[in-house]
């Protein structure tokens, strides 16, 4: 029983041994010098178990007496978390040893935060679920402060652990709550409880249950701690924030949504639908301002995930089928854009000040026809993956009878086109200035720049052969 | 090979573009020259490829033609096909598009840039006159907005941004209305098949949304979704003002497309969508567009007459020169729809003279006010010669191909609704006030500016250009079956689908009305 029960948590097991022995054996040897080595064999171990978990085929299993589903929800997701924190490693090594940010810690933090995300998309009770959690974000916590000898770096992670830290207070008192009205921590259990009426104790749980989850995926009106730790981190830190913690959350949110509250569909989605709405308009409205692309980007992900959330609201395998869709469209171009962030440099040193991108178009033709690609696509412009994520949820929202929440969702991406179609101006068509950007870029983020365009582009043609695999995984979430 | 034809010339543009960006790194003149080739040959083997099509198309047959089809994502269909109503804009853009580039010679300011935004251009449009495809024709539809944005930003005026802004973003607003009726659409038909849901029967039983009642049920809401879009694309009056400010900044060949080829988008799908698709929808609200074009007509008219800048003046005149072709379309008879096709396919090579004649005198003096003119007559009797052909055109002298349009269009109405008709002839009159005034200050009269008195005549390479489209104009204006026969055997499909559909919902006195005439 324990060794098919452990057999099934393997690829979990074998990323925590290997986050301990990297981190005996760096404490005890070469230590920081050891860094780039761990980088580039995280990526290959996440890239390794991505692909393993990919050809599992194997039908829905749990273990530990259903504290871990291993469906084909959970392997989706998983495998979008690997890749894009597999990718966001490799891309971060030539930035992190720059900035004399190399630390041994940065690469075992992620493994550590990646195994607590598939933990999250995994698990089948809520108290699974909160170690997932716990275990994701304490790991964030710090790499999001890796910048010791920074205001700003320190403040984003001061205000991340205190906001998180209320967050998963929300979510404790929620949880202790349902478990209170349905005597079980166990999602299963807890699915039938909720569908006799439900009473008014785990009615309250649940909005709690779902404020906690909101905050994790930066929902309005959650979402404050956003803008300042995409801000203040090291910005290949903040990639691997707007990427995997992201999916992961999300996922969790529609395992939560779905497998434990699926009988109280009605009372979850009128507040999804309120947060999607506010995360969708928030995002819009509040980027207009920012000059920061950091900023930027932070309220544009606050954007995204309404747009997801609309997919999560419809409470259908659609939608599910939509949200993952999108999601997993979400982190291909975030992965190319925050790729170009990182190659942002005057006289050396990092800027983030969109001014500074200025007749980009001049000097590097090829970057910003990449990044207009990309910007273009996160508007949600046809001939994009971008305008077809948006489509899949809005399809989804429509056909679930939420058809006035589909439209303010178009509004809300009209207004949002403002502020990406700034970018594309100032890069092309801006006025001059005299400090241009500096001629920076490695082969290697140039080449998650252009592919993520291309991607985004091409990927069109048949959404990458993904949509039966987004098809299978949601028809395993939603009976 | 015969089935992809379609493909091929869609995506011919869109290849060559790619060839430049790829293969062409130097940024000297010798670049730029190889860019305008490129282009330029390009779009010409484009114009080759679309006269096979011609070729092979059946005017009789009335269905969609030349088809090629593929499985794409999501339940969609990657569907191109022509018939009747749409092969002839086909043949406008591939026609337009090799003038376009050759006019655009003397652009010397990043011309690689410059022509693959073109290109990119010419494959969306010609995408939107072929789609089959509900979602394929939104993605080409609204994908053709960011090189025109890069196009006006670029390489427009002084006041560019603004006008690149506006363009986008307020044809964006029209357009995504649109994606939620498509979205209601498929849901409700289970298909995005374009002459699959043009049989398909839409509701139009009158239903109550937040207590408003709404004639016409679904029909009516989709067809509003449509028309936010497609007033807009137009545009009609009241949702006109991007226009002037997008012709005005744009440069001169960003002006030539957008008055020839994009403003036909819009009542492109009117014929396309709203009236197959919705006729109960088009048939409540066809007063309404009447009296909005009627408006459009005499006020953009008026509004032309006090312009100071040619381009804004020209500008008002096609939002005029638009609204015939929402009435023809709406009178939704034979020889109102002929008249609207035809209107669209003679205002786009007018215009695109016009814009192409204001480009001539820019080009050297840098300025398009009308006041810094006068008495070019002198210096320049060619030019002289030409614009005034295509001024009489835009007035629509009989003779030239504006005024066959004109006069259907207005028959059309006329069986119709006799007031709007009257309305939209004094139309007729207002614009050949604004059209001859313009013409009398620019060109009439001596010569007494200083900075005129050098000016030169127009050279080869502008001559060449405007020849093709004299032709045409002419063609059109003397023998316009040229055009009608291949127009009305689907336009007579169009109509009488549409009458027994309106019979179907027991509007049959509508359908009475217009089947008298």
């Amino acid at each position: 029983m324990i060794i098919s029960d452990l057999n099934i948590i393997l690829p979990e097991i074998i990323l925590s041994v290997y986050a301990m022995l990297a981190l005996v054996g760096a404490v005890y040897t070469a230590k920081d010098e050891l860094a780039t080595t761990l980088c580039w064999l995280t990526s290959i171990l996440f890239a390794i178990v991505a692909f393993w978990i990919s050809s599992d085929s194997a039908s829905a299993q749990t273990a530990f007496n259903g504290m871990f589903i291993d469906d084909g929800f959970a392997r989706f997701a998983k495998v979008v978390i690997l890749l894009s924190a597999a990718a966001v490693l490799v891309m971060s090594v030539d930035y992190m040893r720059r900035r004399d940010l190399m630390k041994f810690e940065y690469p075992i933090l992620i493994v550590l935060a990646v195994v607590g995300m598939m933990m999250m998309v995994s698990s089948g009770n809520l108290m699974s679920l909160y170690m997932g959690l716990e275990l994701q974000s304490l790991s964030l916590y710090v790499v999001a402060s890796l910048r010791r000898d920074s205001v700003k770096s320190t403040e984003a992670g001061m205000k991340y652990f205190v906001l998180g830290a209320l967050s998963s207070g929300l979510l404790l008192y929620g949880a202790s709550l349902v478990y209170g009205y349905t005597g079980s921590t166990d999602f299963a259990t807890i699915i039938q409880a909720a569908g006799h009426g439900g009473s008014i104790g785990l009615m309250i749980g649940l909005v709690l249950v779902i404020a906690g989850l909101a905050f994790k995926v930066s929902a309005v009106p959650f979402h404050m701690w956003t803008p300042d730790v995409y801000e203040g981190s090291p910005t290949p830190v903040t990639a691997f924030f707007a990427t995997a913690p992201k999916v992961a959350a999300m996922a969790l949110f529609a395992r939560v949504m779905h497998d434990a509250f699926g009988n109280a569909k009605a009372d979850w989605q009128q507040v999804i639908v309120l947060i999607s709405l506010l995360s969708m308009f928030l995002g819009a409205v509040a980027a207009i301002g920012q000059t920061n692309i950091k900023r930027l980007m932070a309220y544009s992900s606050i954007a995204h995930m309404g747009y997801a959330l609309m997919g999560l609201a419809a409470g259908t395998a659609y939608g599910v089928e939509a949200m993952l869709m999108y999601m997993t469209f979400y982190a291909i171009m975030n992965i190319g854009t925050f790729a170009f962030i990182m190659t942002m440099e005057k006289g050396g040193q990092p800027v983030t000040d969109i001014q500074s991108l200025n007749l980009l178009a001049k000097t590097k033709p090829g970057k910003a026809l990449a990044v207009m690609v990309l910007m273009v696509s996160l508007a949600g412009i046809p001939g994009t993956i971008g305008f077809f994520g948006k489509l899949y949820v809005l399809q989804a929202a429509y056909g679930a009878g939420l058809l006035w929440l589909a439209i303010a969702g178009v509004i809300a991406s009209v207004i949002g086109a403002y502020y990406y179609l700034r970018i594309i101006y100032l890069m092309w068509f801006g006025s001059e200035q005299d400090e241009a950007l500096d001629d920076y870029s490695t082969p290697m983020l140039t080449a998650f720049v252009s592919v993520s365009a291309i991607a985004t582009v091409v990927g069109i043609v048949n959404f990458f052969g993904l949509k039966g695999a987004a098809i299978a995984a949601a028809a395993a979430l939603v009976q | 090979m015969a089935g992809m034809i379609l493909s091929i010339i869609t995506f011919l543009p869109a290849v060559a573009a790619l060839i430049l960006l790829v293969f062409l790194r130097d940024d000297d003149e010798a670049a730029a020259n190889n860019a305008r080739w490129v282009a330029l040959i390009a779009t010409v083997i484009t114009f080759v490829a679309s006269l096979l099509m011609l070729g092979d198309f059946d005017p009789q047959n009335t269905g969609f033609q030349l088809v090629h089809e593929a499985e794409w994502v999501m339940g969609l269909t990657y569907k191109l096909g022509v018939d009747g109503i749409s092969i002839l804009f086909v043949m406008l853009t591939t026609f337009m598009m090799p003038l376009v580039i050759y006019a655009s010679w003397g652009v010397t300011t990043r011309v690689k840039e410059y022509m693959v935004a073109f290109l990119l251009l010419e494959t969306l449009m010609l995408g939107v006159f072929m789609a089959l495809d509900l979602v394929l024709f939104y993605l080409f539809f609204e994908a053709g907005l960011i090189p025109m944005f890069l196009i006006i930003g670029i390489w427009g005026g002084k006041n560019r941004i603004y006008a690149s802004f506006k363009f986008f973003l307020y044809t964006l607003l029209g357009s995504v209305l649109m994606l939620i009726a498509m979205i209601a659409m498929y849901a409700d038909a289970g298909t995005a098949d374009i002459p699959t849901l043009m049989t398909h029967q839409f509701g139009s039983e009158d239903f109550s949304v937040l207590g408003i009642h709404v004639v016409g049920g679904m029909q009516t809401l989709l067809f509003l979704a449509f028309f936010a879009s497609f007033a807009v694309k137009m545009p009609m009056w009241p949702v006109h003002t991007w226009l002037p400010d997008a012709h005005v900044q744009a440069p001169t060949a960003g002006s030539v497309v957008l008055a020839a080829i994009l403003l036909k988008m819009g009542g492109y799908g009117f014929l396309r969508f709203s009236l197959p698709m919705f006729p109960v929808g088009s048939a409540v609200m066809a007063d309404l567009v009447f009296w909005m074009s009627a408006i459009a007509i005499v006020y953009t008219s008026l509004v032309a007459l006090v312009q100071e800048d040619m381009k804004k003046l020209i500008a008002y005149s096609s939002v005029a020169h638009m609204g015939y072709v929402t009435m023809g379309v709406f009178a939704a008879n034979q020889q109102g729809i002929d008249g609207a096709i035809f209107q669209m396919l003679s205002h786009g090579f007018i215009s695109g003279a016009l814009f192409l004649c204001v480009g001539v005198i820019y080009d050297r003096m840098h300025t398009r006010e009308i006041d810094a003119y006068g008495g070019l007559v002198n210096r320049m009797p060619a030019y002289a010669l030409i614009f005034m052909f295509f001024t009489m055109a835009n007035v629509g002298l009989p003779g030239t191909s504006g005024f066959v349009g004109e006069f259907l269009t207005l028959m059309g109405i006329f069986q119709v609704n006799t007031w709007v008709a009257l309305f939209a002839t004094s139309g007729v009159i207002l614009s050949a006030a604004y059209a001859l005034w313009l013409y009398r200050r620019v060109v009439m009269g001596d010569l007494i500016k200083e900075s005129l008195k050098s000016i030169t005549d127009m050279g080869t390479r502008e001559r060449v250009i405007f020849a093709p489209l004299i032709i045409m104009t002419l063609l059109l204006g003397v023998y316009p079956a040229l055009a009608l026969d291949v127009i009305a055997p689907a336009v007579e499909n169009l109509v009488s689908n549409y009458n027994a559909a309106l019979l179907d919902a027991g509007l049959g006195q509508v359908a009475d009305a217009a089947n008298a005439h």
